[in-house]
């Protein structure tokens, strides 16, 4: 069941909540509690807008155990507004029909499930920034 | 730090070999290293290996394969890289002999990938990402790589055909290989058509996971071919944590290291190793070693100059795409191809009398580089 593995995510998974180094203002996302840019203690929680674009992204045919269900699914490498890049499915779009720049915004949704009877695991995605697409 | 020589090799077919269990395999290539270097007696075994707990439900690798080898007693464990685990193995056997404490090391690097099938294996090989940040999203070793080839493609204006001939130059050079799991020709065309895993990663682009065993003898003895350079390097785990994705850190870092303690540059490698598990990889780490600038590695493989014949030959026993790419087994096959290389030993394959030649193994998406740089002595 991995509860423990997931639910001391959940900061992260719900909240895209990260870190801001108190030496050089880094944000930095996944946290990871020393600074990547001057190595210094970075442990400052700094909640990501959950904006940000599309810096690559695929569309996944072999998917693995536990995604099958979803695929064909399209991943993206996210570049946050604050500067981290943040790996994430994408949502509501059509397979492949995104392009790099392409405005996006967080939204929680499932990302696996264990069988029938097993746990369901949500998370962040993120689909095309609904402003920009009106 | 004294001298370091490779005794022998041992090649075993790469494919699917349903009627081998883990341990069969790593005993064949030892049986395989003992026909070219008669009497071995190693005092230490480093067995490398990425996914025997997750698909042979066997860990413990080192005790397993000595006693089965009739090698009980002898200092042995394994090594975990993710695909620059047979790489590592090497560099292991490589510190033992070279400090002194063994004369002697075996290195076994196996992989039994075909005991589960599809979407377990897949789930598998996504161990080497980032769990709680990477797989947890449903990557996979062909997704990361994708997320690279298209960033690559938008930035330095290459399509998909750009990159063709690294793996009809893997075909073509499998042709020689008896190990080789695909010697069938690839054409562009074929290439182009193949059936996307992780789009524009597509079936052709994308090396074969299957079964294989390799092994090195590695000893103080002098020999004809020494170990001129070993070198590891890290980058971080996870891709998206890279200041910059397009640049293989860990493998210049890697290749670095090894060109200044063998005294040489990219210009005197006259065969390289290279780890295309996917075409982006073979372009990224051309240019991580100082053979094409940054955005041109894709370049030597449309100008054909990758061949056996060409200025950079790669994969030339078939490379993982051809020859096949059995996990932790694979960084053992390359360094061996090199030494058969520079033994005059490549039949078809040769390429024209090397003095120095490297094998690169990378670990997940470039996480971990493993470069080791071989050297003709006689």
């Amino acid at each position: 069941m991995e509860i423990s593995r997931h639910w001391r995510l959940q900061q992260q998974r719900y909240g895209l909540v990260g870190e801001i180094c108190p030496h050089c203002s880094g944000k930095i996302f996944p946290p990871r509690d020393v600074c990547p840019n001057c190595a210094g203690e970075a442990k400052t929680p700094y909640v990501f807008s959950g904006k940000g674009e599309v810096f690559s992204y695929t569309t996944v045919y072999d998917a693995p155990e536990g995604y099958e269900g979803n695929a064909p699914y399209t991943v993206a490498l996210v570049k946050l507004e604050e500067g981290p890049l943040v790996t994430a499915q994408l949502t509501d779009v059509e397979n492949g029909k995104v392009a790099i720049g392409t405005p996006v915004e967080m939204v929680t949704r499932k990302l696996r499930e264990d069988g029938e009877r097993g746990m369901l695991v949500y998370g962040y995605k993120f689909r095309p920034a609904v402003a920009e697409a009106n | 730090m004294r001298d370091v020589y490779i005794a022998g090799a041992g090649l075993t077919p790469a494919g699917e070999h349903w009627e081998r269990s883990l341990r069969e395999l790593a005993f064949y290539a030892i049986e395989a290293v003992a026909k070219d270097a008669p009497q071995p007696n190693p005092e230490a075994l480093f067995v490398g290996n990425m996914l025997g707990g997750a698909l042979s439900h066997q860990a413990h690798l080192g005790a397993l394969v000595a006693d089965f080898a009739g090698l009980r007693g002898i200092e042995a464990v394994s090594v975990e890289a993710a695909g620059a685990s047979g790489g590592a193995a090497l560099r292991q056997a490589y510190l033992a002999v070279a400090s002194g404490s063994v004369d002697t090391a075996l290195v076994v690097g196996v992989e039994k990938m075909t005991d589960k099938v599809g979407a377990g294996v897949i789930a598998a090989t996504a161990t080497a990402g980032d769990s709680d940040y990477e797989s947890a999203h449903g990557t996979t070793p062909a997704a990361l790589a994708a997320l690279l080839m298209r960033r690559y493609m938008h930035t330095h204006g290459v399509e998909l055909k750009h990159f063709a001939n690294f793996s009809v130059n893997a075909h073509l050079n499998a042709k020689a290989n008896p190990n080789a799991m695909f010697r069938n020709t690839l054409t562009v065309e074929a290439f182009l058509k193949a059936g996307m895993v992780a789009d524009p990663v597509n079936m052709f682009d994308t090396a074969p996971d299957c079964d294989g065993a390799a092994a090195l003898l590695v000893t103080a003895q002098p020999g004809p071919v020494r170990i001129a350079a070993s070198a590891v390097a890290t980058d971080t785990l996870a891709v998206h944590d890279r200041a910059d994705p397009l640049s293989f850190e860990a493998a210049r870092l890697s290749t670095a290291r090894a060109y200044q303690q063998a005294g040489v540059g990219p210009e005197q490698i006259q065969v390289f190793e290279l780890f295309d598990a996917f075409t982006i990889f073979s372009a990224l780490s051309l240019e991580a070693a100082g053979f094409a600038e940054r955005g041109c590695g894709w370049k030597l493989a449309a100008d054909n100059e990758i061949s056996i014949k060409g200025r950079v030959p790669v994969s030339t026993f078939g490379g993982l795409k051809a020859r096949g790419n059995p996990g932790g087994a694979t960084g053992v096959y390359q360094a061996a191809e090199v030494v058969l290389q520079l033994r005059g030993e490549a039949g078809a394959g040769q390429v024209a009398n090397p003095i120095y030649g490297m094998s690169q193994s990378l670990g997940g998406a470039g996480a971990t580089a493993v470069t080791h740089i071989f050297e003709r002595v006689s």
